[in-house]
């Protein structure tokens, strides 16, 4: 993944990038299965690396494949992520250690999920039960996002359709 | 793409297998992996790739526009109104329990019902972006 993250940043080339990034997402999608989360990795192949690459593909032919050149040298750029690197690594090492059974996480609302779930909703699937049950106001707003975003993409590329269309008619 | 032989016939042969797929995620997903928001990309998938090999109109054919743009709200409407159906039946709002005598069925019905609205949402907004991208390209194309 290191590898396709430092090809994407150094490539001209966006076609290249495109399909980099379709890889990328793909090893993501291993690394989450390696976790266990096997709906996310998924989503994560399915949406990262299948419908979002056709999309970015779309997008190429109507902009071209050339990255243009930088107009400026990339120091104060670079010093900024730097910045947010380390800060976001300082971060982390506040977090409790990896699998620790005790990590606030694990302890608050977790065990009653996971013991009473399958009781309470006769659903194998946990992550199933708290997305649609336990949690189901949230995914209501997830979808009325999904929606939201549909409904904006129809605005903006519709408007703009019929403003050509008027203009070839004047 | 449509000259490609090899294409067309693995185009052929997968496009089924996909979708049967989506609905496998989409109805299974309460025993494994999976659920509504899966089950819709893969539908999408599934179209979006008949539409890359054999063409858009091809596809806008098979899924046509309007059809598209109505599955968007669905699943929305499908979704709250389960939750409206809650109150109807006298529980708060999308609550399951009261939607079959038996509480632990009535969790199941909500459950399937509301993953049926996030698949449909999600398949067609999914659509309706590549539509509109590509019915752009065409446009671009003709210039």
């Amino acid at each position: 993944m290191a590898v396709a993250t430092v090809a994407i940043a150094l490539q001209r080339n966006l076609f290249s990038v495109v399909i980099l990034g379709g890889v990328y997402s793909f090893l993501m999608a291993t690394v989450l299965v390696a976790l266990d989360a096997v709906d996310v990795a998924m989503t994560e192949a399915s949406v990262g690396a299948g419908i979002s690459t056709v999309l970015l593909l779309g997008a190429l032919y109507l902009c071209g494949g050339e990255e243009a050149k930088p107009l400026h040298r990339p120091w104060l750029p670079l010093a900024v992520s730097l910045i947010i690197v380390g800060a976001l690594v300082y971060g982390t090492l506040g977090l409790p250690a990896f699998s620790d059974a005790l990590a606030p996480i694990h302890v608050h609302v977790a065990p009653r999920y996971l013991l009473q779930g399958p009781i309470e909703t006769g659903i194998p699937n946990v992550v199933t039960a708290v997305l649609a049950s336990y949690r189901g106001f949230d995914t209501l707003g997830e979808v009325t996002v999904v929606f939201t975003a549909g409904a904006g993409v129809i605005a903006l590329l519709r408007r703009a359709r019929r403003r050509k269309d008027w203009e070839s008619e004047k | 793409m449509k000259d490609f032989l090899v294409l067309r016939i693995v185009a052929k042969l997968l496009i089924p297998y996909m979708l049967v797929f989506a609905l496998y995620v989409q109805f299974h997903g309460d025993f494994g992996p999976g659920g509504g928001f899966q089950a819709g990309v893969i539908a999408a998938a599934a179209v979006i790739f008949y539409a890359l090999i054999f063409g858009l109109p091809a596809a806008r054919r098979m899924v046509p526009d309007g059809l598209v743009e109505a599955m968007v709200g669905l699943g929305v409407l499908l979704y709250a109104g389960v939750g409206v159906a809650g109150i109807v039946l006298g529980g708060n709002f999308l609550d399951y329990f009261v939607l079959d005598a038996d509480p632990v069925a009535g969790q199941h019905r909500g459950i399937f019902w509301v993953e049926a609205g996030v698949g449909i949402t999600v398949s067609g907004v999914m659509l309706k972006i590549f539509y509109m991208f590509a019915g752009r390209r065409r446009r671009a194309r003709e210039r």
